[in-house]
């Protein structure tokens, strides 16, 4: 999406793939296939497979547990915190960089991207050095009798900052390319400056907006390994839904985990309907 | 950069950048320098003592090399996939070209437990590699599958976009020259996609490099063997070895900043070049 839109040139290109042999586009076709069932679709059925292995009365006991249900919640309060948090600090930051010329403006872009290139576990490393006991705030922490790694709130700042970039990300792009003219007509008709940001720049970006929401909760949904370093993996206090995965596995609870998971692989298809909507409707605005 | 402002006429630059900076600078940028901080702290001997130990060494050699495999798999299939779902018409394309983001919308660990369960010995495609001899899980192959996993969007979502704006006219003024098809792929199609397999393969070799959820499960975790760097991170961890810790996660960084800014830069070369096609 933060791609230039697609023209779809598929008559002309089809005139010329015509001229590849009936034999090389089938093969191909057939490769490309393949390659994406045994990589993609072969792992999404092994986990609805092997999720109802021992029936559905046991997915249905794995799915409800007490355990499973305070993953689902502390997931829920992970993502419901990561995704304002970011949609704020995203917006700010793309409409000074999309919308403004100054310097030091690709150094603030690159940035932006720095938690996308760093590994998830120094990602959750950094907050340990911060807020663990023998990190930087931590006899400060002691003393308050506050916790912060090994605790919710450790996760929450893991999973703010693995899905830092996504809203930026999508909204830099489209305000760099969008017009001014709306705006400038509301200013100049004497609207405040926040009445035009509110009535006029995001309702019509409300559709990258979106897509980069959609994009931080999936992220913040599924992400393993930074809150995996902070949470300390105390059952039914620190673990997200992820982490629980990894827990049953490890305890061999095989057709559980599976179970719990298929839950994951169920968010994470309706992340991607969801995404395929937003940018059909994005293209027919 | 008032000068600036008033030129461009909208107003909320200062209060945005402000709010901006303030968040990447306490949510990201502080908590990884502390990092570098953490490693100054311990001093240069013990630094090198570690980021140069032999089971560092051979974490680096694994982490690098499956992610390397992996990214060159994806390059060379992902471009076929590209290809494919641009140029050709078959059923259940658009299923398909939707199935490619799925990695992105997939949780790592979920990615991790069903690759290994599938290419294990006794799942549904190991027990057939098996028979060939072939042992994929907990082995540097299964590593290298789970990161072919984590790359592929990033390879095809970085080709499509090129190939789609490619203009067919000049392989048909190549084709009306005389030009085999061959010669026209070699010659005309394949030099515009260049920087942009390029940008996709050097996205994915970034993102496995630093690869944890999907990995552990598949890479049995031997040291010396099958333990990338990451893991070897998360273990010094566990043993409150934060100076060692920090030690590998520096090697780590230096390697993801300099990989960032190789990314910017093809990534600027494939929009010159597909603006300019």
């Amino acid at each position: 999406m933060s791609k230039q839109p697609k023209v779809r040139k598929t008559p002309a290109a089809i005139g010329v793939a015509a001229r590849d042999p009936a034999w090389v586009r089938y093969s191909l076709i057939a490769i490309a296939l393949t390659f994406l069932g045994f990589v993609l679709v072969m792992p999404v059925l092994l986990v609805i497979v092997e999720a109802f292995r021992d029936g559905a009365g046991a997915f249905f006991t794995a799915i409800s547990s007490d355990d499973t249900l305070s993953a689902i919640s502390l997931t829920a309060l992970a993502v419901g915190i990561a995704v304002p948090v970011n949609v704020v600090i995203g917006i700010a930051t793309a409409w000074a960089v999309g919308r403004f010329r100054f310097p030091g403006r690709s150094l603030l872009i690159t940035l932006f991207d720095v938690p996308l290139a760093v590994s998830p576990v120094i990602a959750g490393m950094t907050f340990i050095l911060l807020f663990g006991s023998q990190g930087l705030f931590g006899p400060e922490l002691t003393e308050l009798g506050l916790e912060i790694v090994f605790s919710p709130p450790g996760i929450v700042l893991a999973t703010i900052f693995v899905t830092f970039p996504f809203v930026a990300r999508e909204l830099i792009p489209f305000w760099e390319s969008q017009g001014r003219e709306e705006e400038e007509a509301a200013l100049v008709l004497g609207a405040s400056a926040w009445t035009m940001f509110r009535r006029v720049s995001l309702p019509n970006a409300r559709w990258a907006l979106l897509y980069g929401v959609v994009l931080t909760s999936a992220r913040a949904m599924g992400e393993f390994g930074a809150v995996s370093v902070v949470s300390g993996h105390i059952r039914g206090k620190t673990n997200t839904l992820p982490l629980h995965v990894e827990v049953l596995y490890g305890d061999y609870r095989f057709s559980a985990a599976f179970a719990v998971a298929s839950l994951l692989v169920l968010s994470g298809v309706v992340t991607l309907v969801l995404r395929k909507l937003i940018e059909s409707r994005a293209h027919s605005d | 950069m008032h000068v600036k402002r008033r030129a461009r006429g909208l107003p909320g630059f200062g209060l945005s950048l402000g709010i901006g900076l303030s968040g990447l600078s306490l949510l990201v940028l502080f908590p990884l320098s502390l990092i570098a901080f953490k490693t100054a702290e311990g001093g240069f001997d013990s630094f090198v003592s570690t980021a140069t130990s032999a089971r560092a060494i051979s974490s680096y050699k694994l982490s690098f090399g499956t992610a390397a495999a992996a990214a060159a798999i994806n390059a060379v299939f992902g471009l076929i996939v590209a290809w494919v779902l641009v140029r050709y018409p078959f059923p259940g394309k658009r299923l398909v070209d939707a199935i490619v983001d799925l990695p992105f919308s997939l949780p790592t660990a979920v990615a991790g437990i069903a690759l290994t369960a599938l290419y294990s010995k006794t799942g549904w495609v190991g027990k057939h590699l098996t028979e060939l001899g072939i042992d994929v899980a907990f082995t540097p192959l299964g590593i290298t599958i789970a990161l072919t996993f984590i790359g592929l969007p990033f390879v095809v979502r970085t080709v499509q976009p090129v190939l789609e704006d490619l203009d067919p006219q000049a392989e048909e003024a190549a084709a009306a020259l005389g030009a085999s098809r061959l010669t026209t792929i070699r010659r005309v199609v394949l030099p515009p996609l260049l920087p942009s397999v390029l940008a996709g393969f050097a996205q994915a070799f970034a993102r496995g490099v630093g690869e944890y959820g999907s990995v552990v499960f598949i890479a049995g975790n031997m040291p010396m063997k099958t333990e990338i760097t990451p893991l070897l991170i998360m273990t010094k961890l566990e043993q409150y070895d934060y100076a060692g810790a920090t030690a590998l996660a520096c090697v780590m960084l230096a390697f993801s900043f300099t990989l960032l800014i190789v990314i910017n830069a093809l990534s600027a070369w494939a929009a010159r070049r597909a603006g300019g096609a």
